[in-house]
């Protein structure tokens, strides 16, 4: 069965909660017990409607305040497939737990109010979706039934952001746009009564009918050595085998392998699944790779085909970069710069520009980058890393880098 | 006849490969981490996955069980047969020790549990031997709260968790570093549910303890639920045990974990029961019960 994450933007109140818990609640995936809970909750609000939002914030203080602070994980199943959805803060201030949820999805669906229109973020939104290249974004707009369900606004709306959408998109990226109503269930699960003059899909049809091409199997084959297994016990005297997850492409017995940053060459004698041999394995498996000679591999070291394109050794280069902590990015400060499971210092020697994400222009000349903020640095590191360009080769192209003080992860990076 | 897996599918093995990714990230970036094991469904899967994940070597961290003193003894039994079997080294520390050094006060009252005390203990084994990461078998689709939490979670030195500082936590990223005093929780099956779980179990003919499945015992029946009577259950005279066909569907204290009416001898069974249950997994869990917020409120205090 195959997994489909989905990641849910807007502005603060929006009704993202309220989406994915009109999802839950017609795919009858929530229990009767969490409903009476929802029902009391709703009552002691004073609402005289179940408020779904209640579902999924699940902290104190959202509750509280009624927004969503965190990155909530919702799990629901259809007959087609698993789905797991990433419900993520509206509020500008909790950008970067946006950016956690949606980092690991093949969907975005970012919100609109259909009375307020397009917002900054919105633009905050669909850059985002474009810098982490994710390969599908569906345009929500919601709350139609409190602009009597207009075919006008919507299309106005849809107007609007087709500059944006033209700018942001790249290759290969499907962007469609969704006229619903969360609260009433307008075009969630089943077509909108309300709106004859939609003649596209519902929400739930257009992700159960999303196919995505698997190109992670198909770009070249990059092994990261997390964990070398050494039993020493009699059974296992000499074993020596190479654990981690395939991060793309394709391995085979009997392939020849070169290890980064090392150079050495071997060929491949085992690939193991627990007590299972196999004789291939593939971008998103975990397995242990035995080598047919003994040679020095430890953890970090990454294993690629010695017949494929490999990736360069990295020691200056050039990255976009989105700021994730209150202290700000300057240049000159040291940080370490973790590659997949790779670790290595970094100086940040410029930031080259920034983006303005409303209009997609760039500024030169800046001294610093703020939470939130997204630009282009130059960076020079301890080690070179085994990278690929990101837009090449997402699961190889990304790094975070880690305050080595606080050691709190404080921006991401895509290798350019 | 629709089989279970015409309703729900194979197990979504890409479920397996992150998890497994996680747990070889545990063993390299920790020096001292520890498997907290319950004895229940959840835990015995971390156990499973870390056989497979550094296969043909051995689990190379401890399974650590804090014994509330209130466990069915048929987790104790499968707890024992299991660390034999796997060759894991076993730790157990004792609720009942911290309560003899007056570092935990017995609840009182009809509804007292050792769920609260288990902290206490856990915290002071935490220091004992200096673990750095305790991984535990946490869902995200079980509590609100929890669907809030990243897969490294970052405690400081009380254990607490706090929702406000949480790492950002990108594409299969782990960020581990931690200053001393600190330790990580790791929950690598966070992105499974409930059912992938049971799934799991019966593709991979995993066994479990024998209170999963149906059996005669005797009970109370307290707020509309049915309790376990033992020894160690507050009753009120007019709660008068009686025996009934019952099964647990989560296991936890004998005194905050209720059991569900249930004819379901063999997995197929259970997960039909899952699929059509009413209520939710942890609708059987008293200790939730207490209050719209009493998962965070324990996190905070550095539970589980």
């Amino acid at each position: 069965m195959d997994i489909l994450r989905i990641a849910t933007a807007g502005s603060v109140d929006d009704g993202k909660s309220t989406l994915i818990g009109r999802l839950l609640y017609e795919t009858n995936s929530i229990t009767k017990d969490k409903i009476e809970a929802l029902e009391t909750a709703s009552k002691r609000k004073g609402l005289d409607f179940l408020d779904l939002s209640l579902l999924t914030d699940g902290l104190i203080a959202e509750r509280e305040q009624g927004i969503t602070i965190d990155v909530a994980h919702i799990y629901f199943s259809t007959p087609t497939r698993k789905y797991i959805i990433a419900d993520t803060p509206g509020h500008v201030e909790y950008t970067r737990n946006m950016v956690t949820g949606a980092s690991n999805v093949k969907v975005s669906l970012i919100l609109v109010d259909a009375r307020q229109g397009v917002v900054e973020q919105t633009a905050r939104h669909l850059s985002i979706a474009a810098m982490l290249r994710i390969p599908k974004v569906i345009i929500c707009v919601n709350k139609m039934d409190l602009v009597q369900y207009q075919e006008s606004t919507f299309n106005a709306i849809k107007d609007s952001l087709a500059e944006l959408v033209a700018q942001t998109t790249f290759e290969g990226q499907e962007i469609s746009f969704l006229p619903i109503s969360s609260l009433y269930g307008e075009n969630i699960t089943q077509k909108a009564s309300e709106m004859p003059w939609f003649s596209g899909n519902t929400l739930l049809g257009e992700l159960e009918a999303f196919e995505y091409a698997s190109t992670l199997a198909h770009a070249p084959a990059r092994f990261p050595v997390q964990f070398v297994v050494r039993p020493m016990t009699e059974a296992y005297h000499d074993y020596r085998g190479y654990a981690g997850k395939i991060s793309s492409g394709t391995f085979q017995v009997g392939d020849a392998i070169r290890v980064l940053p090392t150079g050495q060459e071997s060929t491949i004698a085992t690939i193991e699944k627990f007590e299972s041999k196999l004789s291939q394995a593939i971008a998103g498996d975990s397995v242990t790779i035995t080598l047919t000679t003994d040679i020095d591999i430890s953890r970090g070291n990454t294993l690629v085909l010695a017949s494929e394109d490999q990736p360069p050794q990295l020691k200056d280069f050039s990255a976009q970069i989105c700021w994730l902590d209150h202290t700000a990015l300057s240049p000159g400060k040291t940080y370490l710069l973790q590659h997949g499971i790779n670790i290595t210092k970094a100086k940040i020697s410029q930031i080259t520009e920034r983006l303005d994400v409303s209009t997609q222009s760039a500024t030169e000349g800046v001294s610093n980058l703020q939470l939130n903020e997204i630009g282009t640095i130059a960076l020079r590191t301890a080690q070179p890393i085994s990278a690929d360009k990101y837009a090449a080769n997402p699961s190889n192209g990304a790094f975070i880098l880690i305050d080595e003080f606080t050691n709190s992860t404080v921006g991401v990076g895509f290798v350019k | 006849m629709q089989t279970i897996q015409d309703k729900i599918g194979h197990f979504p093995r890409q479920l397996e490969d992150e998890s497994i990714y996680i747990l070889r990230e545990v063993a390299a970036q920790f020096e001292r981490p520890a498997l907290l094991f319950s004895g229940g469904k959840d835990s015995i899967t971390l156990v499973r996955l870390a056989q497979k994940a550094f296969f043909p070597g051995k689990i190379p961290f401890p399974l650590v069980h804090i014994d509330t003193g209130h466990n069915f003894p048929e987790t104790i039994e499968f707890r024992d047969w299991l660390a034999k079997e796997t060759g894991a080294e076993l730790i157990v520390r004792y609720v009942q020790d911290s309560i003899n050094q007056g570092k935990a006060t017995e609840e009182s009252g009809k509804y007292a549990s050792r769920n609260v005390l288990q902290t206490v203990t856990l915290l002071d084994t935490i220091e004992e031997f200096k673990f750095d990461a305790c991984i535990g078998g946490a869902r995200r689709d079980e509590e609100k709260a929890r669907a809030k939490e990243r897969i490294f979670s970052v405690r400081d030195d009380f254990g607490q968790w706090d929702a406000k500082r949480q790492r950002p936590e990108l594409f299969d990223m782990l960020n581990g570093r931690i200053a001393v005093g600190e330790n990580v929780r790791v929950f690598p099956i966070s992105n499974w549910t409930e059912l992938d779980v049971w799934n799991y179990i019966k593709e991979e003919k995993m066994e479990i303890p024998s209170i999963y499945y149906s059996h005669q015992r005797q009970v109370i029946e307290r707020d509309g639920m049915l309790w376990a009577d033992s020894e160690y259950l507050n009753k009120e005279a007019d709660e008068i045990p009686f025996e009934a066909t019952v099964r647990f569907r989560t296991v936890g204290d004998m005194t905050c974990t209720a059991a569900v009416a249930s004819d379901a001898i063999d997995i197929d069974v259970i997960i039909e029961e899952i699929l059509s249950a009413e209520i939710s997994e942890r609708g059987a869990r008293i200790d939730d019960k207490r209050s719209e917020a009493a998962m965070e409120k324990r996190k905070q205090q550095g539970y589980f």
